[in-house]
């Protein structure tokens, strides 16, 4: 599971509150995240917070701070805009076919007007490499290139040329490499030689230009310098390209419903065109909610709680799914739900009962179950005596099994004891002195065992598990079991070590 | 012998003062004497004190020119009183090294005279004060410290320890020692002889023997315990007797997406042979392609390109729950639908760096109930009364995330002795992507959960790293010594 990494004091004022670490522990105990670390860095106190792997929207500290505020009520969820500008108006990307070889999609956006500062650009370099570890699986599947626009000119084209011929001066460098001389460069580098065998065995590396042949990106490994970002951009160029079309729409959305916050236009997003090899146009990003329609039975039944439609809209709304009752006819109440582009885990009915039950709370559906339980089970006292029975015949001690009745003298005479007569439980018509009295030890039977076996080979190891029989004011009717372990020993010499 | 002795003697004295003086008055061997006087003491017959002195004893040197004379006198009574002898013929007469002892000794004492080629005598008669001082030593007679000294220098006496005893009458004296028997034989019984025996106290301290015998492995007494507390709840066991299983039952039948950290995150073992499954439900196959890549029972699905390839790989299955998908999927083709629990508690394999708390192989239970309109509430319930049999009855859930369940929880229950919350388990309501394409009809659900059976054997046992509990690094101690199991009593 991810684990994502937020200032403390940073999180804390964007939640609007001093949260103590135990109380902030709770509120994630609650939606379902974990503090998993606490660390110190640069006096800097830094929260290590857990999440869901198919959670994107909460890789990064905007997508935390936004998803918890909702969840607290304190905010509404963002409806996000594509902003409606003219096709022609749109920057385009055109792809040339020979991308197919390597690396056959791209989707791209521009986040307009937009003001960083230290904190949220490098929650946008942060959230970029968490992409790239998780649902990009390295970025084999998806890349993230982000470029300032203000120093590129469209329309881009995106293409797939041969090594040799690919030729700019890459991030961070100064003078100009070739593609190939690129793949050799980076070898060493520790953070970028494990993306190079996405690529390198290739006849073409992808490649992205804008129409004055600046390169934007060499995808998957490095982006151009000339349009590298700051603190400073203003107007944000992102493109990805991918071998899963479907992560790279997610990407995308994720990258612009976490970083449009910060935008002139809050949540508003600039639409870039994507033309296929063929010919086919394709409008990005797509930020349209997913519609479900969904029978309220279905949400609170899963759950096992009761809940009106009401209730259960306004406890979907804290969770950013957006829900209204359905005007459609019919007995059955249902719940039209508008997923939101940050909420691509949600695939079918079941998710948006789990939201449900968060919101509900565990604890409040805990409440509502039984205490007593049931099903079979045993004694505490049978289970300790048939464990204790096995190790003895586990050291070497055979079982007997002998009669609960036996004569007066074999618990008195016979044993040198003496009756003080408020121990044994008597008989009062027995048919012969063999049933006398109930024992009140185990030894007469071990006894016996041993008188009736002395023809059985040296050494006699025995013992008995059972209950005796003794008087007891205690109880109802006088008299009691108490379960009693005993063993022997007999052999032509005392043994005391056995 | 001696023993009666001893014993006589202190019937008619208050004591004997010095063991040495009374074996040598009795004739008897001190050491001898010394060992009984031990023994006596031991059983409390007599009171010895010990008595320790330094004498002087004589070397074996000495212990010669106490006989025969020292060198100087032997070398002096050769010489003849006129006249003298020449120093050849007193050389011959003696060995080299009494010779020259002797020359060194006699001319310091200005016995003799030795000339270049004649010895005389330069007094007529000399007393051997060396003999002498040698017996009074021998004789236990106490010299001056300068002869001493130069008999020590000589190396004809040493210094020693002396030991002995002085003894009185014990709490237990009488004449005769009386023999304590510690073995009571049959034959003590048929001769009478055990009327007049007296025997040995039985030391309850003593640390005995262990019995000879087996003994069961702890984990697998806490994993019978679990079986029948699932026993006792109705649940039926599941074959689990498969280690090998392919991707697509350990995966792809439980709606976990191919090319997803989910799966890696499991850090699985693929096989190199059997490489690749040898057959799949074709036609069940064909459905759960579908989920994957598009949906449908009112799914969005995941929309990306199943790879048949990826199912067919083999791994050592990374959860028990493979085997819960086989066994769904068979209670699936059955008609009519009958509810079902089953339970299991077998072997999985995890390709995870090995530390204190984790192995490559280790025990996962599993329970599963199936039947039509199961809630979360319904979970709770169930784990409320499973955890209880287990002796935890303090939960807590927490939302998580499962591939394969919606809602997922975790399980915490509240450890009285480290005064917080722990993680127990893991559980989940079956997502309908997954019972659906296997032929389950709408209504019927599916809530499991599952923990592993080291952690609560370690935490019962108080062992805090697992390779002391499993595998061929543990201490046979552990295994002959380990208590029962009494989880849940």
């Amino acid at each position: 599971m991810p684990k994502v990494p937020v200032g403390r004091d940073r999180l804390f004022r964007g939640l609007g509150k001093e949260y103590t670490q135990e109380e902030f522990e709770d509120l994630c105990f609650n939606f379902g995240l974990e503090l998993d670390d606490v660390a110190t860095e640069d006096d800097e106190v830094i929260y290590k917070i857990e999440v869901a792997a198919n959670r994107y929207d909460l890789l990064c500290f905007e997508g935390i701070v936004q998803s918890l505020r909702i969840f607290k009520g304190l905010d509404q969820i963002p409806k996000y805009v594509v902003c409606n500008i003219p096709r022609e108006s749109m920057l385009k990307i055109k792809i040339k076919p020979e991308t197919a070889l390597v690396r056959p999609f791209v989707v791209s956006t521009v986040l307009r007007d937009i003001t960083f500062d230290q904190a949220s650009y490098k929650s946008f370099i942060d959230l970029q490499d968490m992409l790239h570890q998780n649902i990009c699986r390295g970025r084999t599947l998806v890349a993230i290139g982000t470029h300032d626009l203000d120093t590129i000119q469209g329309p881009f084209t995106y293409e797939a040329l041969p090594p040799t011929e690919i030729n700019f001066v890459p991030l961070k460098q100064v003078k100009s490499f070739r593609g190939d001389e690129l793949m050799k460069f980076y070898e060493s580098d520790l953070k970028l030689k494990k993306f190079l065998h996405i690529i390198e065995k290739s006849p073409v590396f992808p490649v992205i230009y804008d129409r004055n042949r600046t390169v934007l990106s060499l995808p998957p490994i490095i982006n151009g310098a000339h349009s590298a970002i700051s603190p400073q951009t203003k107007n944000v160029f992102i493109e990805c390209t991918a071998t899963d079309l479907t992560k790279a729409k997610i990407v995308l959305n994720t990258m612009v419903t976490m970083f449009s916050m910060y935008c002139k236009r809050k949540f508003e997003v600039e639409p870039v065109e994507v033309i296929s090899s063929d010919g086919q146009s394709y409008v990005y990003p797509d930020l349209s909610p997913y519609s479900m329609e969904v029978p309220l039975s279905k949400i609170t039944g899963r759950i096992g709680v009761s809940a009106d439609a009401n209730q259960v809209i306004s406890l979907l709304n804290r969770m950013q799914l957006l829900a209204e009752k359905s005007v459609s006819s019919g007995d059955e109440c249902s719940i039209i739900v508008s997923v939101p582009p940050t909420r691509s885990d949600v695939l079918e009915a079941c998710d948006v009962a789990e939201d449900f039950a968060i919101a509900y709370g565990f604890e409040n559906i805990l409440a509502k179950v039984s205490s007593s339980t049931r099903g079979g089970g045993e004694q505490s006292l049978s289970q300790i005596s048939n464990l204790i029975r096995l190790e003895f015949a586990m050291s070497g001690f055979s079982e007997v099994l002998t009669w609960i009745l036996c004569s007066y003298n074999d618990i008195t005479t016979m044993l040198n004891q003496k009756d003080d007569n408020s121990t044994s439980v008597k008989i009062s018509n027995p048919r012969s002195s063999d049933f006398e009295v109930a024992r009140t030890t185990l030894m007469p039977g071990l006894l016996k065992t041993v008188r009736e076996n002395n023809h059985h080979p040296k050494p006699i190891k025995i013992f008995e598990v059972g209950d005796v029989v003794l008087l007891n004011e205690m109880n109802d009717v006088g008299a009691r079991n108490r379960h009693h372990l005993a063993a022997l020993y007999c052999d032509d010499h005392s043994g005391f070590e056995v | 012998m001696a023993e009666k002795a001893i014993l006589e003697q202190l019937q008619s004295n208050e004591e004997i003062s010095n063991s040495g003086d009374f074996a040598t008055s009795t004739g008897f061997d001190h050491e001898e004497i010394k060992n009984i006087t031990r023994s006596l003491h031991g059983f409390q017959l007599v009171d010895a004190q010990e008595i320790k002195k330094e004498i002087w004893e004589l070397t074996n040197e000495g212990k010669l020119y106490a006989e025969i004379g020292s060198p100087e006198f032997q070398l002096f009574s050769a010489v003849p009183p006129e006249g003298g002898i020449s120093r050849q013929e007193l050389q011959q007469k003696f060995d080299p090294l009494v010779y020259k002892i002797g020359c060194q000794a006699a001319v310091k004492n200005k016995w003799l005279e030795m000339g270049r080629q004649q010895v005389l005598r330069k007094i007529q008669t000399v007393e051997d004060s060396v003999k002498d001082l040698l017996l009074q030593i021998k004789d236990g007679q106490v010299i001056s410290s300068e002869d001493i000294n130069s008999l020590k220098r000589r190396k004809l006496i040493e210094l020693k320890t002396w030991n002995g005893y002085s003894i009185r009458k014990g709490p237990n004296f009488s004449l005769e020692r009386k023999k304590l028997v510690s073995v009571f034989t049959r034959e003590h019984l048929l001769s009478g002889e055990w009327k007049n025996l007296e025997f040995k106290k039985y030391n309850f301290d003593a640390n005995a023997l262990p019995p000879s015998g087996g003994h069961l492995h702890p984990l697998l007494k806490v994993r019978e315990r679990i079986r029948n507390i699932f026993i006792a709840m109705g649940f039926k066991e599941m074959q689990t007797n498969n280690y090998v299983e392919s991707s697509f039952w350990n995966f792809d039948a439980l709606f976990q997406p191919q090319q997803h950290p989910a799966r890696d995150s499991h850090d699985t073992f693929f096989l190199k042979a059997p490489s690749t499954t040898l057959s799949l439900p074709e036609s069940y196959l064909d459905k759960v392609k579908q989920v994957h890549e598009s949906g449908g029972y009112g799914s969005k699905g995941y929309q990306y390109e199943w790879k048949r390839e990826e199912a067919e790989k083999n791994v050592f299955r990374t959860h028990t729950t493979a085997v819960t998908a086989r066994v769904l999927y068979s209670l699936a083709q059955q008609r009519p639908f009958t509810p079902q629990r089953y339970f299991s508690i077998d072997r999985v394999f995890r390709n995870e760096a090995v530390d204190r708390t984790h192995l490559a192989e280790f025990h996962q239970i599993e329970g599963v109930i199936c039947d039509r309109g199961l809630t979360l509430a319904d979970l709770m319930q169930v784990l409320q009364d499973f955890f209880k049999k287990m002796g935890m009855s303090n939960l807590k859930f927490k939302a998580t995330c499962n591939p394969y369940t919606e809602p997922s929880m975790e399980i915490y229950s509240y450890h009285e002795g480290l005064k917080k919350w722990v993680e127990i388990g893991n559980s989940g309501m079956f997502r309908p992507e997954m019972l659906r394409p296997m032929g389950f009809p709408e209504d019927v659900t599916a809530i499991a959960w599952g923990l592993s059976l080291e952690r609560p054997t370690m935490i019962l046992y108080g062992i805090d790293n697992i390779r002391d509990l499993f595998g061929p690094k543990v201490d046979l101690k552990l295994i002959k010594r380990n208590p029962i199991c009494k989880l849940g009593m």
